[in-house]
């Protein structure tokens, strides 16, 4: 039944993390498409800093375009969007993305629930989402969102996680569609069909 | 929950019982923070929320500063402080007479900033800070200059961050759990209610310092705040934005130029 939810229809996948998730994305991203026919949001638990390091660091895996967000940024396919620290990352229907300085939530700013959330409310079944090693439960009540929404709910493999409480938190409350290894993780992206 | 028409009609009360326009706001982060009072204030029905917003005239007040963000803090961004004061202000100092624009100053952390940074120039004698916010009961908080004890420390750090060498504890004395700054600086700032979605420019500025504000503005708002901003500006005065918010997608940014790494444009047409 998952695999017939993943031959579905895909406009965006935003992927959650914490702990222990970098690593994972930086394994994950050399192996995307380079024409994938939807659009990447990462939003991931990290200090403000004044640079672009993340980016950068991505960039140089791979040859999809990776852009850190500005305020009312259009999504396009094809490219990785990061959310910047200290804001929290929105997705509104004209398909651009907005910011969001507001009170953390989960201790977070980014907060992987209110992207989440906010995704799901906009694409529904269009929506997939992933979430990543973390030390908090942030992303739960938004996986849950996601999947009432009708979206493709995926999990990085506890067993596979820097930081094993995320994914866990997630499998607990969420009725999770496919629990991913780390070496699988950018086929069944690529696998993703618009 | 609080569906899509609902928080259309929310939106049409208040502009038709007190004149407050959020109808160009961007959607995604309103529909959170109405959805979030909603639920913090307990209410059980949409016609329950209604009811109270259309009648309680105290409640408008709490709805307006909820439902707009004010978090922020002093010397925010340190970066852009330290652009401020290395490359801005030597310019500034020019003119015989400053005048700057704070537009969206929610509770006053980054106005105190800045007339720190003039007084650290000497400057500050010669400046006067208009700062505006749609919100008066944040006004009245920033008119105080009494900002929590419990965040100094941080906000010390920021300042050093930001290229400060003096000792900040020095600019307020503390009472109580309070920090309340110098009147030297109050002195020099005007606050007054501003709407930037309805009301018009009221001066001309060499500053106009406007940050995280227009990121709850959609496009068509911001383009129109921008205008504002532009009518408000002489030729060759500054305008600061946030530090993800850009000019770059606005139909005035030929008359603009981006001065250095940071968010501030200056004004060349």
């Amino acid at each position: 039944m998952a695999q017939d939810k993943i031959t579905g229809h895909c406009k965006l996948l935003v992927v959650g993390g914490s702990a222990g998730s970098l690593d994972v994305i930086l394994k994950m991203v050399p192996g995307l498409r380079h024409d994938l026919p939807f659009a990447i949001v990462l939003v991931l638990h990290r200090k403000s800093g004044g640079d672009y390091t993340l980016s950068d660091l991505l960039a140089l895996r791979t040859k999809v375009r990776v852009k850190e967000v500005e305020d009312k940024e259009p999504l396009e396919k094809g490219c990785i969007y990061i959310a910047p620290p200290d804001y929290h990352l929105l997705f509104e229907k004209d398909n651009t993305l907005s910011l969001d300085y507001s009170e953390k939530v989960n201790y977070s700013r980014p907060s992987i629930d209110v992207s989440f959330e906010s995704a799901a409310e906009v694409y529904g079944s269009s929506l997939a989402c992933l979430l990543l090693s973390g030390a908090n439960a942030d992303g739960v009540k938004g996986l849950m969102a996601v999947k009432q929404a009708g979206g493709l709910v995926l999990v990085q493999d506890p067993k596979t996680a820097d930081s094993p409480y995320m994914p866990q938190q997630a499998l607990l409350h969420v009725d999770v569609d496919q629990v991913l290894d780390v070496k699988s993780m950018s086929e069944v992206i690529n696998g993703l069909i618009c | 929950m609080i569906v899509d028409e609902e928080i259309d009609i929310l939106l049409n009360d208040l502009l038709e019982l007190y004149g407050y326009d959020f109808s160009d706001y961007s959607k995604a982060s309103l529909k959170r923070r109405i959805v979030r009072l909603f639920m913090l204030d307990k209410f059980h029905s949409f016609a329950q929320f209604r009811e109270k917003l259309r009648s309680d005239t105290n409640y408008i007040k709490r709805f307006i500063e909820e439902i707009t963000v004010n978090v922020t803090e002093m010397f925010r961004d340190a970066s852009f402080y330290k652009e401020l004061r290395q490359e801005i202000l030597p310019v500034l100092g020019t003119n015989p007479f400053i005048r700057i624009w704070h537009a969206g100053c929610s509770t006053g952390e980054e106005v105190y900033s800045v007339a720190i940074l003039l007084h650290e120039a000497n400057l500050l004698q010669k400046s006067l800070i208009y700062a505006t916010d749609i919100n008066p009961g944040v006004l009245e908080r920033a008119r105080s200059g009494i900002f929590p004890l419990s965040h100094m420390k941080h906000y010390s750090a920021n300042y050093i961050s930001a290229g400060g060498l003096q000792d900040f504890s020095s600019y307020y004395t503390a009472n109580y759990d309070g920090g309340k700054f110098k009147e030297e600086f109050s002195k020099r700032m005007i606050f007054s209610t501003h709407n930037l979605v309805s009301d018009s420019s009221f001066n001309e500025f060499h500053l106009v310092i406007c940050r995280n504000v227009l990121i709850y503005f959609d496009k068509e708002l911001q383009e129109k705040v921008f205008e504002l901003f532009d009518a408000s500006m002489g030729k060759l005065a500054y305008l600061a934005l946030g530090s993800k918010e850009t000019l770059k997608f606005s139909s005035i940014h030929h008359k603009f130029k981006q001065v250095g790494k940071e968010k501030i444009w200056r004004k060349i047409k």
